[in-house]
């Protein structure tokens, strides 16, 4: 089996990506996107793409990257889920790029891999490895993420020969703000557009089907964060919040609670971490890992940010704790890129359950 | 020798030239591949092992698995591979060491526990069951409940209570017991599935050498505690897709479309991927262990294993009335070891209800879990440091 284990590289990049939060980010400025909404926290972003350079770490050296890969990628999403961090590292940096990666594109995806330009996949953001449509007629897509802010948008637009893949810059149609569940990953209603056409038929088609598989298996990572930092704030703060002269972590009611939710944890972490590895090897079992990952991650973090909502008490429910942050997240990205339901029906036949 | 590889290579085949698992029995080839220092080879010479890391155990196992080699049986003799041998090796004396490995090693002793007794559950350190020194000798008295195997064991591990007067955990005593002694008298205990898999054991005057305690008087409560943390250590291994009770569920489910329905397959596929991401993360804490790291998840894997067991038995159940009506064997057998999976499936939900009793109660693991990983403060107790005898019972 393939190693799930993180190498000393990539525990080092963690502690990188980790401090650039801290730095770069507090819960109060992220809760107030929620009232005057930018596309992403720029200092956090210039961080990570310049500082770090971790925007090109699906790139290769030889096309303007570092060279990693999805495992390395994943650690970064990691510690991007652990802060709720308003940067477009999965619409950009993991799913755009893929899309161009299998082009083999390297004009624009050494500009992403740099950090000087951002891309989204025109898909609305429910869209899921084998189950997307091209762009039909000239209706706005929506809700896209990702868009907000990009540079550049690539557009699956239907045609004769099934899809043809238009990259268009975002000057030349309209992206419209919505008003999100999850405001720091807002999304957009785009209206399709001609541009540069990329790929046609089933270039195009894997190509895009590239972008969303590598966004669901990573996607698991960026939750596994999320769920993680929602278990380690909750039991930092039952260990301190006295009532009836005793810290409320000291009751069984909620212990037991938390002991249950680590378990989760802990397993979404093996699940999100076989999704990356599969990813990075383009192992035979990468699409039952992905269907895996997606169900059961997608689920651990919306019920650690629930748990923690409701073990921080009237807090969690105040506009000035950061909790609330986690949850749209969390219960956003659930819908993000299929529904644990969706995952679940997809995996049936993978291993031969069918009704 | 360069490397322990090549030298441990070298060894599993003067093994196998010396001893033909084909034509040599298994207790001979099994003597013999313990005095090769081939049994666990983190163990130090003379007993088994030959002092290597423990990563080197997989190879040796493999190696000799190629060759159709005979394996000590786990099912019948757990206990003692998976807790005794450990315990003695960690803790016990030389001559206990001399004496009781290799017989346990070969399976020509079969080991079982003493220690759950009716008053001592989940409480384990509430033992009653009484010993008493007499010159060189003790004797012990009590009752014991839920010992598997104790009616064709030679041996057991034995924590008894050597001192009222102080608290609980330091006053127990840890001692390895003769079955065969006269005063030992074993009755099945029936369970809800119409067999009995474990025994009530009553102590009458059971004598015991000292020679025969392990760690100190007053030391039984640390040495159970290397015991038990081992019985857990043991649970995290590796295992292959669908390999517990999803996979007998998922077998029956292709088996038979009358079976299927819309609901059921979601049913269905949420425990396939609840078996399947703790499927991974045993991998995971496998690998941690292989590289010397491992990780305090064991205990809450337990967790999910009696959850998915329940779960998905009932679910197999459900999901073929007309059989699940019916019930295999009610008749009363003393099985010899025991396979969760073995029987049809009303014994299969019926026997995985034990599964979050036994082996820690899947409560008792929360709170360990929770207190001793994620660090939340213990409950308030009732019984810290007051002598036993005053403790409530």
């Amino acid at each position: 089996m393939t190693n799930l284990l993180y190498t000393d590289i990539e525990d080092a990049l963690r502690e990188s990506v980790r401090g650039a939060m801290e730095r770069h980010l507090d819960p109060h400025s992220t809760t107030g996107i929620y009232d005057e909404p930018k596309p992403w926290e720029a200092k956090a972003w210039q961080s990570l793409t310049e500082e770090l350079g971790v925007a090109g770490l699906l790139v290769p050296e030889d096309r303007g990257g570092v060279g990693a890969g999805p495992r390395e990628a994943a650690v970064v999403l990691e510690e991007i889920g652990r802060a709720v961090a308003p940067v477009p590292y999965l619409t950009s940096s993991v799913i755009a790029t893929q899309v161009l990666l299998e082009l083999g594109e390297s004009e624009h995806i050494a500009a992403l891999a740099a950090g000087e330009a951002t891309a989204a996949l025109v898909l609305p953001w429910s869209a899921r490895p084998g189950h997307w449509s091209p762009v039909q007629g000239t209706e706005p897509v929506k809700p896209v993420a990702g868009a907000v802010g990009a540079d550049l948008l690539l557009i699956p637009v239907a045609d004769a020969g099934g899809v043809q893949l238009h990259l268009v810059k975002a000057a030349e149609t309209t992206v419209e703000s919505l008003v999100s569940f999850d405001m720091t990953r807002p999304l957009a209603a785009v209206t399709p557009a001609s541009g540069e056409v990329l790929a046609t038929g089933d270039d195009a088609h894997r190509a895009v089907e590239a972008g969303l598989q590598a966004g669901a298996a990573l996607l698991a990572s960026e939750q596994y964060g999320l769920a993680r930092s929602c278990l380690e704030t909750t039991v930092d703060y039952v260990k301190n919040r006295i009532q009836f002269a005793r810290p409320i972590g000291s009751f069984q009611a909620i212990k037991h609670r938390l002991a249950d939710l680590y378990l989760e944890v802990t397993q979404a972490g093996a699940a999100a971490r076989y999704a990356a590895a599969t990813l990075a090897d383009d192992d035979a079992d990468k699409a039952v890992a992905i269907s895996v990952a997606q169900a059961y991650c997608s689920d651990v973090a919306v019920h650690a940010a629930e748990e923690a909502v409701q073990l921080h008490g009237g807090n969690g429910m105040t506009w000035e704790y950061p909790v609330h942050l986690y949850l749209k997240r969390a219960k956003s990205s659930q819908l993000a890129l299929g529904t644990p339901e969706k995952h679940r029906q997809d995996l049936g036949p993978l291993v031969n359950i069918t009704t | 020798m360069s490397d322990p590889k090549t030298m441990l290579r070298q060894r599993v085949d003067e093994l196998l030239a010396a001893y033909d698992p084909a034509t040599v029995s298994a207790t001979e080839f099994l003597g013999a591949r313990f005095d090769a220092g081939l049994a666990w080879v983190h163990f130090p010479e003379g007993h088994g092992g030959l002092g290597l890391p423990q990563e080197y155990n997989e190879d040796v196992a493999n190696w000799l698995a190629e060759a159709g080699a005979p394996e000590p049986d786990r099912s019948r003799n757990g206990i003692g591979l998976g807790m005794v041998a450990p315990t003695i090796m960690a803790i016990g004396t030389k001559e206990q060491q001399e004496k009781y490995l290799r017989p346990l090693y070969t399976c020509e002793e079969i080991w079982c526990q003493l220690f759950s007794e009716p008053g001592a559950g989940s409480d384990l350190a509430a033992v009653a069951t009484k010993a008493v020194l007499s010159g060189d000798t003790w004797t012990v008295d009590g009752q014991k409940v839920w010992t598997s195997g104790a009616h064709h064991a030679k041996r057991a591990i034995l924590v008894a209570r050597t001192d009222i007067e102080v608290p609980k955990h330091a006053g127990m005593t840890y001692f390895l017991v003769d079955m065969e002694d006269p005063g030992i008298e074993v009755r099945p205990l029936r369970q809800i599935t119409g067999e009995a898999e474990f025994n009530e054991v009553f102590l009458n005057g059971v004598k015991i050498p000292d020679a025969d305690r392990v760690g100190e008087t007053g030391e039984g409560w640390k040495v159970a505690t290397t015991t038990l943390n081992n019985e857990r250590v043991a649970i995290g291994s590796g295992a292959d897709r669908e390999a517990g009770h999803i996979g007998v569920l998922a077998e029956k489910w292709r088996k038979y479309p009358a079976i299927r329905s819309e609901a059921a397959y979601h049913e269905l596929m949420h425990w396939w991927i609840e078996a399947e991401v703790t499927r991974l993360t045993g991998e995971r804490l496998r690998q941690q262990l292989e590289v010397g790291q491992p990780g305090p998840e064991g205990s809450a894997m337990k967790l999910a294993f009696a959850t998915q067991a329940q779960a998905i038995t009932g679910l197999a159940i459900e999901l073929d009335p007309d059989h699940g009506l019916l019930y295999d064997d009610w008749t009363m057998h003393r099985p010899d070891s025991t396979d969760f999976l073995g029987r049809d499936v009303g014994f299969r939900y019926l026997r995985a209800k034990g599964n979050s009793l036994e082996g820690g109660s899947s409560e008792i693991l929360r709170n360990v879990v929770a207190e001793r990983v994620l660090g939340l403060p213990a409950e308030q107790r009732l019984d810290k440091g007051i002598p036993f005898k005053d403790v409530p019972r």
